[in-house]
C-alpha cells in the first residue's frame, strides 16, 4: 500500500520532512497495535508512505486504520443561534451568516454543527484511550484520558462552560455534542457515536497511536487472498521442483560423474539461497520463484562454462590434473565478467523496483553471489578432494 | 556426451542475413509499439483489479453485460482457462478506486446470488503512482544499460564491447516487447521485471563470446579478425546451447506448470532465450568486427 501524505494541508510552521517522520511513527504505531507479523513501512520519496501488512485477514480494516487521520478536538458549540438560522432558502449553509470565528461541521445523519473555529483541546494530550461498554444504551464507546497539563485544561474548559455544548469533533467530523454537567477535576472522557465495536476499537487505536500530521490518500493498494498466494505458490514450487529434476538428470547424462558435482552444486546453492531467504524473512512470492529458477539456470551456466574448458584442455591433451585447473583458471574471468554485468543489471532492477519486483532482485542478485562461490570455489574442491594423492589417467567429464 | 564435437560454422559470413532479420524483428515490433500501442497494465495507468473466485460456472459475455448495466462498462474482463476466475480490472479513475470492490462485491451478490465467490485479489494502483512507476521502470532500464556499458567497456577496455552488446541486449528486449504487443499480453510490473531479466541473461550470453574473443585475439594475432571471431563463437558454442537448454528446461516447466500467474513472466523469459542466444551469436560479435573492420580501413 502507499499512502501520501498531503503536505498541503499542513498546519503552518510544520515543516514537511518533519511531518512525514511524525507520519511513519503514528502509521508504525497503529500497525503495531493492530498487531501485524512483519510489516514493513517506509518512506518513499518527498511525500509517499510504503505500508507493507503481510498476512494480514481483514484488509478493509486495516486499509481504515491506516488512512485515519485522526485529529481528535473538543470544541465548544454555539448554543446562541439555532442551526436553521444559518441557513438559506435551500436548506444549505450561508457562509455569510456564521458568526466571526464560528465553523460549521458535519455532524452524523446529516446533523450540522456551528462550533468556535479554535478547539479547546485536542488529541495531542491523551494518554490512553480504551473502549468500554456502558452508558444508557449499553453500546461500545471510547474512554480517554488526559495527561497532566490536558487534564488541568479540561477541568478548566468544563468548569466555565458548565451547561453548554461541548462538541467532540473526529476528522473534522463532529461525533458527538454532550452538555458539559459539571466539572471533570480527573481528565477523563469518554466519546459516544453510536459505534459498533469494531469501530470503536479502530477508533481507540488511533487515538493511542496519535494523529497523523496531515491528511493521507491512499494510491496504490495491492492485497492478494491468502488462497491465490498459496495455489500459485504451490503451482510455482511443484514447476521448480520438476524444473530441477530435469536439470539434474541432464546434467549427469550430459557430464557423467562430473554432472554429479554439478548436482551438488546445485543443491548446495538453493539450500544457502533458502536459507538466506529465511534469515532475511523474505517471503516466499512468485517473483522469488521465479528469481530461484534463474538461479538454477545461472549456477548450472557457470559449471557449464568450467566443464566446456576442462574437456578443451582434456582435447588439448593435457593431463586431468592440468586439465582441470587450468579449466578452473581460465573460466574464472568469464564467469566473474558475465554474472557482475547481471549483476549491475540486477541492482538497478532493485533501486528502481517497487514490491514484488524488488524481492526478484534481491533473490536474482543473492543467488548470482552465491553460485559464483559454489561454482568457483566448492566445486573446485570437490574435484580436488576426489583427486588427491591418486593418478587419474581419465576423467568422467 | 556431446552435441557438438569441433565445429566450424561461418558465422560473421552470415551476419548480413542476420541483420536484415533483426531488421525485420525490429520494424514489426516498432510498428506494433507506436501504431497498435502497448497494452499496459494498471500498474502504469492507473486503475483497479479485482480477482474473483466463483464457486460455479460463470461466463465472460453475462459479467460483460451485466458490468456495463451498472456503468462499469470500461471493465476488462478475462477469464483463467478451466477455472470459475475471472480478472475485471477498472482503469477509470472516476469511481473511487477502494469502492470499487465493494461495489463489485454488491453487484455480484445482486445478480448471481446462488453463486458464492472469494476475492482472491485486489489491486489499486493510483495515476499519480502509476506514472511514478512507469518512470521507475524507464529509469532502470537506462540506468542498467548505462551501467552494463561503462563495466564492459572498463573491462574490455574498449568502448565498442559494451555498445555492441548493449545494442544487441536492447534489441532482445525490444524485439520481446514487441511480441508482447503484437500479442495483445498486458505489460504489467514483473513483465518489467522479466525484461529486465532477459537482458541479464542476453548481455550474460554475449559476454561469454566477447570474452572467448578478446583471449583469441591476444593468442591468435596473426590470424585474421574474421577467423578469431568465428572460432571463439564456435568454441563457445556448445556451452551457449547447454546453458540455453537447462534454463529453457526450467522455465519451460513453469510455463507449462506454473499457473496461470506467472504464465505471462516465464513467457516474456522463453521468448527471451531464444532472442538472447541468437543475438549473441548473429549480432553481438558481428557488430564488433564491422566496427574493427572500418576502424582499420
Amino acid at each position: 500500500m502507499v499512502l501520501e501524505v498531503d503536505l498541503n494541508r499542513l498546519p503552518q510552521g510544520t515543516s514537511p520532512g518533519d511531518a512525514m517522520e511524525r507520519a511513519l511513527e503514528v502509521i508504525r504505531n497503529r500497525v503495531d497495535q493492530f498487531g501485524v507479523a512483519e510489516p514493513l513501512i517506509a518512506r518513499q520519496g518527498d511525500r509517499w508512505l510504503v505500508v507493507e501488512l503481510p498476512g494480514v485477514k481483514d484488509p478493509e480494516r486495516a486499509i481504515e486504520l491506516i488512512g485515519k487521520t485522526a485529529l481528535l478536538e473538543f470544541k465548544l458549540v454555539n448554543d446562541g443561534i439555532r442551526i436553521s438560522e444559518i441557513l438559506d432558502s435551500e436548506g444549505k449553509v450561508d457562509p455569510g451568516r456564521i458568526p466571526l470565528g464560528y465553523e460549521v461541521l458535519p455532524g452524523k445523519r446529516e446533523a450540522l454543527f456551528l462550533v468556535k473555529e479554535e478547539s479547546e483541546i485536542t488529541g495531542a494530550a491523551l494518554t490512553n484511550a480504551k473502549v468500554e461498554i456502558g452508558g444508557q444504551y449499553n453500546m461500545p464507546y471510547v474512554a480517554i484520558d488526559f495527561n497532566k497539563d490536558g487534564a488541568k485544561k479540561f477541568a478548566r474548559i468544563t468548569e466555565i462552560n458548565i451547561e453548554r455544548n461541548l462538541a467532540i469533533v473526529l476528522d473534522g467530523r463532529v461525533q458527538s455534542a454532550p452538555v458539559i454537567k459539571s466539572k471533570i477535576p480527573d481528565g477523563h472522557a469518554i466519546i459516544e457515536g453510536n459505534f459498533t465495536m469494531e469501530e470503536a476499537k479502530n477508533l481507540a487505536i488511533v487515538l493511542r497511536a496519535g494523529a497523523l500530521p496531515a491528511p493521507v490518500n491512499i494510491i496504490e493498494n495491492r492485497t492478494v487472498g491468502p488462497s491465490l498466494g498459496r495455489d500459485s505458490v504451490r503451482a510455482g514450487v511443484v514447476a521448480t521442483g520438476i524444473g530441477l529434476i530435469c536439470v539434474m538428470l541432464f546434467m549427469v547424462i550430459y557430464y557423467r560423474l562430473s554432472g554429479l558435482v554439478v548436482d551438488l552444486a546445485l543443491i548446495l546453492n538453493l539450500i544457502i539461497l533458502l536459507g538466506m531467504m529465511a534469515y532475511f524473512r523474505a517471503t516466499l512470492t512468485l517473483p522469488g520463484i521465479a528469481g530461484i529458477i534463474l538461479i538454477i539456470g545461472m549456477s548450472v551456466d557457470a559449471n557449464v562454462l568450467i566443464f566446456e574448458r576442462i574437456r578443451e584442455e582434456l582435447r588439448a591433451g593435457k593431463t586431468v590434473r592440468v586439465a582441470i585447473d587450468s579449466g578452473y583458471q581460465k573460466a574464472f574471468r568469464t564467469i566473474i565478467d558475465s554474472n557482475l554485468t547481471t549483476l549491475i543489471a540486477a541492482a538497478f532492477l532493485f533501486q528502481f523496483g517497487t514490491g514484488p519486483v524488488k524481492g526478484f532482485a534481491v533473490t536474482l542478485s543473492l543467488g548470482i553471489l552465491i553460485s559464483m562461490f559454489t561454482a568457483l570455489v566448492v566445486t573446485h574442491m570437490v574435484f580436488d578432494m576426489v583427486l588427491v594423492g591418486k593418478k587419474v589417467e581419465k576423467l568422467s567429464i | 556426451m556431446q552435441f557438438f564435437g569441433k565445429t566450424n560454422f561461418k558465422f560473421i559470413e552470415k551476419r548480413k542475413k542476420a541483420f536484415i532479420l533483426s531488421g525485420l524483428m525490429i520494424l514489426v515490433s516498432g510498428y506494433a509499439i507506436f501504431h497498435k500501442g502497448v497494452n499496459l497494465g494498471i500498474d502504469f495507468t492507473g486503475g483497479t483489479l479485482v480477482q474473483i473466485n466463483f464457486s460455479q460456472e460463470i461466463a465472460v459475455g453475462g459479467m460483460r453485460e451485466t458490468l456495463s448495466r451498472h456503468e462499469l462498462s470500461g471493465a476488462t474482463i478475462q477469464k483463467f482457462p478451466n477455472t470459475n476466475v475471472l480478472i475485471i480490472r477498472v482503469k477509470s479513475w472516476d469511481v473511487g478506486p477502494l469502492e470499487i470492490v465493494q461495489k463489485l462485491t454488491s453487484i455480484f451478490q445482486e445478480e448471481f446470488p446462488q453463486n458464492q465467490f472469494t476475492i482472491e485479489r485486489n489491486e489499486v494502483v493510483g495515476p499519480v503512482v502509476g506514472e511514478y512507476l512507469k518512470k521507475r521502470g524507464i529509469k532502470s532500464f537506462l540506468f542498467a544499460f548505462l551501467g552494463i556499458i561503462i563495466y564492459v567497456a572498463w573491462r574490455f577496455i574498449g568502448g565498442i564491447w559494451g555498445l555492441a552488446g548493449v545494442t544487441a541486449l536492447i534489441h532482445d528486449v525490444f524485439i520481446t516487447f514487441g511480441i508482447f504487443t503484437i500479442l495483445g499480453k498486458e505489460i504489467t510490473l514483473p513483465i518489467v521485471a522479466a525484461l529486465l531479466t532477459l537482458a541479464g541473461y542476453s548481455i550474460n550470453d554475449t559476454i561469454v563470446v566477447y570474452d572467448r574473443i578478446r583471449e583469441n585475439i591476444r593468442l591468435q594475432y596473426k590470424k585474421p579478425l574474421i577467423e578469431v571471431i568465428n572460432s571463439s563463437i564456435n568454441e563457445t558454442l556448445s556451452r551457449t546451447t547447454m546453458t540455453s537448454l537447462t534454463t529453457l528446461l526450467v522455465v519451460l516447466s513453469i510455463f507449462i506448470l506454473g499457473g496461470p500467474v506467472i504464465h505471462d513472466f516465464s513467457f516474456a523469459i522463453l521468448i527471451g532465450i531464444f532472442i538472447g542466444t541468437y543475438s549473441s551469436i548473429f549480432i553481438a560479435s558481428p557488430l564488433v568486427y564491422e566496427w574493427k573492420v572500418k576502424k582499420s580501413r
